[in-house]
């Protein structure tokens, strides 16, 4: 092959989709408990589990979940991480932040990935590593303003 | 398991940022190189399958229509298989599956990634939906979140487990170094790794892996065959693949089920009783050092709760009882949908003594692994020498 002077150049491109994603009762009803201030689960009356977010059905049993259990709005850190560090979907005015999985009381399983702690000077790694422990007690903080998303709860605090 | 199954060839990529190529060229480059180390053609070849991260991380949907021409799969029976990190685990399974079912002789299993050209994170977040799962996002977060849950539960102080992972990261980058098709070749020390800058704590910058680009390609055959083509095949001794619920929330990440179920059914299958004095060597899927430490325990190849200890006193080490990711691992070099059947073909090599300057001396029994999903799936495969 004859010799190539040019580099190999790039073209730009983008794909951008909007969609619009059903809930399903057991999601919006979940979510409109957050406009009240109330986390809501729902029960397997075959394994007794209570999940949060709400079910429509026990993964293990596949029976219905239709039973709606108001939860506590206190639990335990399971894990925790420290973000600061920017990539997608984590903005420059985001971090620090710090993600938390939280067992909520009387709740059979952990949050997941939607819930943050907050509440205190946490640019203070130094404070942070000595405040935020697996096992350290929590409540959640509700905005002023909700909208029935995760957001609602703006942050969970460390309580002694 | 069904018929015997060999590996009778591999091809990798050179990894890393791979922009001088369009995205069928690279592939192409690594279909090119088994055929070449199989000794094959095209025309011996049964039936392809093919993997990689979803349409948004690859800038088209589909994209195997795309490289049809370079997966040389015009006039071929076509498979696609995908499950996120463990993709190329996956990938490499559906070909077992076809030829030890007996419906194919020759498969040739293709996996590939150009990370580079759009966005590993961005994509990580459609993994989730966007409502129920994803508030704060993206991979390292997730990973991050399950190592300080198992340092949680087995009660591993912080310095022991940063000290643990230090050195994880220090044996994959000396591997990288050895293996000149890694992405990342350098040189570092303990030190440099731990005062890195915290991604996520406690991840720091050299706990994570690279974003790559590169493909690679396997070609699976009968005994049979594989007898008559190979003079060297390594063996498929066992596979095992489980998976778990979607609420990340739902069940434990440190004691990680489909890991440790995934790999009892690739040991039962190859008769294997003590990992870690049977096998010479093991791929182990660490996109982060602290997710090893995880991993060696749940693949049983130390006790629960226990992999700092050994890893501090150089079990995976290089020279140790059983070195772990000669290659480099993922923490070297990362094309997702490629980077599990990277694993497969690095102990295809390890067993046939063909890994070059990152061969383990001897090396007979050798375990691969990818976990994906949303935290969802593990894979094992285990590869021998001997039939
Ligand atoms: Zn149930």
């Amino acid at each position: 092959m004859a010799e190539q002077k040019e580099k190999p150049r790039k073209v730009a491109a983008m794909g951008m989709v909007p969609y619009e994603m059903a809930l399903g009762p057991t999601w919006t009803r979940f979510f409109e408990g957050f406009k009240e201030k109330k986390i809501l689960g729902t029960k397997c009356n075959k394994c007794g589990r209570v999940l949060v977010p709400a079910r429509p059905f026990c993964s293990r049993c596949f029976e219905p979940m239709e039973e709606w259990v108001e939860v506590a709005q206190e639990g335990t850190i399971v894990t925790w991480s420290y973000v600061n560090y920017t990539y997608f979907g984590v903005t420059p005015d985001m971090i620090p932040l710090i993600g938390a999985t939280i067992k909520l009381d009387g709740v059979d399983c952990g949050t997941g990935m939607w819930t943050q702690i907050g509440g205190f000077d946490i640019k203070d790694f130094e404070l942070v590593t000595k405040k935020v422990k697996v096992g350290a007690r929590v409540r959640a903080v509700w905005r002023r303003k909700r909208q029935g998303n995760f957001r609602d709860i703006d942050y969970w605090k460390i309580i002694e | 398991m069904g018929r015997a199954v060999a590996v009778i060839g591999t091809g990798q990529t050179k990894h890393g940022r791979r922009d001088d190529l369009s995205y069928p060229d690279l592939v192409r480059e690594a279909v090119k190189k088994v055929f070449e180390d199989a000794g094959i053609t095209p025309r011996d070849v049964d039936g392809v399958v093919y993997g990689s991260m979803p349409s948004m991380m690859e800038g088209v949907a589909y994209n195997h229509f795309y490289f049809a021409d370079a997966l040389r799969v015009v006039g071929k029976p076509l498979l696609r298989t995908e499950t996120c990190g463990s993709t190329g685990q996956s990938v490499a399974h559906t070909a077992i599956h076809w030829v030890a079912s007996g419906m194919a002789d020759v498969i040739l299993a293709i996996a590939s990634e150009k990370e580079n050209e759009g966005d590993a994170q961005a994509t990580m977040m459609t993994i989730l939906e966007p409502f129920l799962q994803v508030v704060i996002g993206g991979a390292p977060i997730a990973f991050s979140l399950q190592s300080r849950e198992w340092m949680g539960y087995y009660h591993i102080d912080d310095a022991k487990a940063r000290e643990a992972a230090s050195i994880v990261s220090v044996d994959s980058h000396d591997g990288g170094l050895a293996n000149p098709l890694a992405h990342i070749r350098v040189k570092l020390s303990k030190e440099d790794i731990t005062n890195a800058p915290i991604i996520t704590y406690p991840v720091r910058f050299y706990d994570v892996c690279p974003i790559s680009d590169g493909a690679c390609a396997v070609i699976f055959a009968s005994e049979e065959k594989a007898k008559k083509i190979c003079k060297k095949p390594a063996w498929v001794k066992g596979i095992g693949f489980r998976g778990e619920e979607y609420f990340i929330g739902d069940s434990s990440k440190a004691v990680w089920q489909s890991t440790i179920e995934a790999s009892k059914e690739a040991y039962k299958e190859a008769g294997i009783t003590n990992p870690l004095k049977e096998l010479d060597v093991a791929e182990v899927y660490n996109p982060f050092s602290y997710q090893e430490l995880m991993f060696l325990e749940c693949l049983g190849l130390c006790p629960p709760g226990e992999a700092p200890d050994y890893v501090i006193k150089g079990t995976f080490s290089p020279g140790g009882e059983l070195p772990c990711d000669p290659s480099g691992g993922v923490l070297c070099t990362n094309p997702i949908g490629a980077a599990g059947l990277i694993r497969v073909a690095e102990a295809a090599l390890q067993v046939t003594g063909k890994a070059g300057e990152h061969q383990v001396e001897g090396a007979k029994l050798a375990l691969s692994h990818a976990m994906g999903g949303a935290m969802q799936f593990n894979g094992v495969t285990i590869l021998g020498s001997e039939l």
